[in-house]
């Protein structure tokens, strides 16, 4: 029989757990609430007042043929960074398991980016990418404007996805090690004895071991990708050239915080919230189905 | 007695005397400006000369970083309870505070803390950008520039020419001779949100053509954006021509050099920016690199009026008590003082923004200094139409930075995109009216002081 400790009353409990309520009530809920009412009435950013409108600041933006164009966009980068992010990632870790050499200093070297300000990041990325004196200008003096993120919508798409991207990489690397060293090393060792050889291990036994990691970061990654970009395209687009890396998230921030429309940004984050539940909601549906958890 | 009486009295003055300055009454007043880097540096000395001018008020000056965090945070603070004292606001800001009622107009504040101030002695196109539709002023006009045409005189040298161009006709045979003469960037520009105000907004005042309806602005929150029906459009068809041309080049951080820096290098030979960046750019320019500047360019046969003043003005918040007011005012007595001003044009590329700071300059000659020579060329530019002229002095529009960004994403189409000049800048006013109109339903039932 298994010893549980128990409270006789429901408000001890509920005392208990009262500190963590609060904080979460403080940091999430009210704030959430406050966008959710913002959302729909038009507040004067010094706080003079606001007035009920309704749905109107939807209906604008629902109307507004570029605002679906940041909504295409955030799909394509959300689907773009979390695709790179995770399959790098996924790759560095399958070599790091294997002990290549000098796998344990990519233990603890990968995971660097992620602890890196999107700004700081967006300051090198910007200037590594840039199409006259970074890095990538090589490649313009073979083969003349061929990259330039400064001038053409895609390459500027491509800049934000890499910059994203190379900082998730390192979370995600962490947490597939992890997963595959916590993989038997007997199922792997039996494998070999039968004579399968390491890509063919990989494919039938680590990669089906790791669906629930990859689940969680497939959900993580979706989330950020969503909510975590704008600091990267403020400093190294700015939503440009011609609207081309103007991502939904990156709208909310210039919207509200520069361009003080508070009910305008609490409206959109409201759809960006609805559309990053929706798409959590359609993998745990139909992604989750092909998860073995044990 | 008596004697002994004054003795101790004057013992007891010399004693708070010497006391005073560690004193621990004084009373502390907060401060917040956008301003960064080596202006971040000018602006704590001048709090510091404040501090150590008189023993009464001490100002914490603090930079937020940027116009737009500076106005967010103070935001932030002032919903919070928590303000500063003293807040600086950029242009785009400028109408929301005033609609907010969350300050002490400065006129109100200088008189009832009994400071007489001539608030004509302010340059007449800087006071009005900052003032009510009845000419009061609410704030303090603070840093304050206005957009010059920085030339390479030795390019120019090559082409036969010892003046810049003062028409955009001459401007455009320049560029081409330049072209022609091996320069690979004749003009150098760029249309992201920042630069549209040297490229739109200017260009429309000196023409004295209207960016929106009811004096932009001024005269009521219906106006609606006209930017894409004047002269300005033929100025965007003529400048996509020379940049299909070559003979404009568009430089930004994304391509990996600000026109600023280029100029600056020596790559190209004209650039349109702020007089703020006349210090900057003599540190930086290039060894033996001969350079000038002069007023922007005008349309043949059009009569010059001022251009519109750049920067930020200083307001007083709401909320806070009388003797921090006291110190507010005195702090603006202090830097309204001309030797402030010559120290502050010194140091940074600001002008001066009263009519004793500009003669007290001219007077200590420091207009003909090398460093500093040509920077009065933007007093000129300011001042360039009658005082009684009736084009708008400034713009005073709600969402100016979301209609910024959306004259430049117009640009941008254009340039970028090759799309229809006309049809792309229409989209630009469309879409700013939008904004306008949301602004003032935000605001419905306000009147524009």
């Amino acid at each position: 029989m298994e010893k549980r400790a128990t409270f006789s009353s429901t408000t001890i409990g509920l005392l208990f757990a009262a500190p963590m309520l609060v904080l979460i009530f403080v940091f999430f809920y009210w704030p959430s609430g406050q966008a959710l009412y913002w959302a729909f009435t038009l507040e004067q950013p010094w706080g003079g007042g606001n007035t009920w409108v309704g749905l109107q600041n939807f209906r604008q933006l629902l109307m507004d043929p570029y605002y679906w164009g940041a909504i295409s966009r955030s799909m394509v980068f959300g689907l773009g960074s979390t695709s790179i992010a995770m399959g790098v990632a996924l790759l560095l870790a399958l070599f790091t398991d294997r002990e290549m050499r000098g796998h344990k200093a990519y233990r603890s070297v990968f995971i660097w980016p992620y602890a890196i300000a999107a700004p700081a990041l967006g300051l090198a990325f910007r200037f590594i990418l840039a199409p006259e004196a970074g890095f990538l200008s090589l490649i313009n003096q073979i083969w003349p404007g061929l990259w330039n993120p400064a001038m053409d919508g895609t390459d500027a798409m491509i800049a934000v996805i890499i910059a994203f991207s190379w900082k998730y990489i390192g979370y995600n690397f962490i947490f597939f090690l992890s997963a595959l060293q916590s993989i038997p090393r007997s199922l792997i060792e039996a494998a070999a004895m039968d004579g399968s050889g390491p890509m063919r291990r990989m494919w039938d036994i680590q990669l089906p071991l790791l669906t629930p990691t990859l689940f969680f970061l497939l959900v993580i990654n979706i989330t950020e990708s969503f909510q975590d970009s704008f600091g990267i395209v403020d400093i190294m687009t700015q939503g440009g050239p011609a609207r081309a890396t103007e991502l939904m998230v990156y709208k909310i921030y210039f919207d509200g915080f520069k361009g003080l429309d508070y009910s305008g940004a609490a409206a959109q984050s409201i759809i960006l919230m609805g559309l990053v539940v929706l798409l959590t909601i359609v993998q745990f549906r139909f992604v989750e189905r092909r998860v073995h958890y044990k | 007695m008596n004697a002994k009486f004054l003795g101790a009295v004057g013992t007891f003055a010399v004693a708070a005397l010497l006391a005073g300055p560690a004193a621990a009454d004084k009373t502390k007043i907060d401060f917040w400006f956008g301003n960064s880097g080596d202006i971040a540096k000018r602006v704590q000395e001048q709090c510091d000369r404040f501090n150590a001018s008189q023993t009464d008020y001490e100002v914490v000056c603090t930079s937020q970083g940027s116009y737009d965090a500076s106005l967010q945070n103070t935001i932030a603070a002032f919903r919070a309870g928590q303000q500063p004292t003293i807040a600086q606001v950029s242009d785009a800001g400028t109408l929301d505070i005033m609609l907010s009622g969350a300050y002490y107009p400065a006129n109100k504040l200088m008189t009832d803390m009994g400071y007489t101030v001539d608030w004509k002695d302010y340059f007449s196109g800087i006071a009005s950008y900052y003032a009510t539709s009845k000419g009061e002023m609410y704030s303090f006009p603070f840093n304050s520039s206005t957009a010059l045409m920085y030339w390479n005189k030795d390019a120019f040298a090559k082409i036969g020419k010892d003046h810049a161009p003062a028409t955009w006709e001459e401007a455009a045979a320049d560029f081409k001779a330049l072209k022609s003469a091996g320069y690979a960037c004749p003009l150098g520009f760029n249309i992201s949100r920042d630069e549209v105000w040297q490229l739109e907004e200017q260009f429309n005042a000196i023409h004295g053509e209207p960016i929106a309806t009811k004096q932009n602005g001024y005269e009521g929150l219906d106006a609606e954006l006209i930017f894409n029906k004047g002269k300005w459009v033929q100025f965007v068809r003529d400048l996509k021509g020379w940049y299909d041309n070559g003979e404009a080049v568009l430089k930004s951080k994304e391509t990996g050099q600000t026109f600023v820096e280029a100029f600056a290098n020596g790559d190209c030979q004209v650039i349109l920016t702020s007089v703020g960046d006349h210090g900057n750019i003599g540190r930086t320019a290039k060894e033996g690199m001969n350079w000038d500047v002069a007023m922007l360019p005008v349309y043949e046969g059009t009569e010059r009026k001022s251009s519109f003043v750049g920067g930020a003005s200083l307001w007083v918040l709401a909320g806070k008590s009388d003797a921090e007011y006291k110190g507010a005012a005195a702090f603006f007595d202090f830097i309204a003082k001309p030797e402030e001003a010559l120290t502050w044009s010194t140091v940074t590329g600001y002008i001066p923004v009263r009519n004793s700071g500009f003669e007290y300059l001219n007077e200590q000659g420091f207009y003909g200094k090398a460093p500093y020579k040509g920077r009065e060329l933007a007093i000129q530019s300011l001042t360039a139409s009658p005082a009684d002229d009736v084009a708008p002095h400034g713009i005073r529009l709600g969402g100016l930075l979301q209609i910024r960004q959306e004259v430049s994403n117009g640009l941008q189409a254009i340039f970028i995109k090759n799309e229809d000049v006309q049809a792309s800048l229409d989209t630009a006013a469309q879409r700013g009216n939008q904004i306008l109109r949301k602004f003032e339903q935000t605001y419905a039932g306000k009147t524009l002081p």
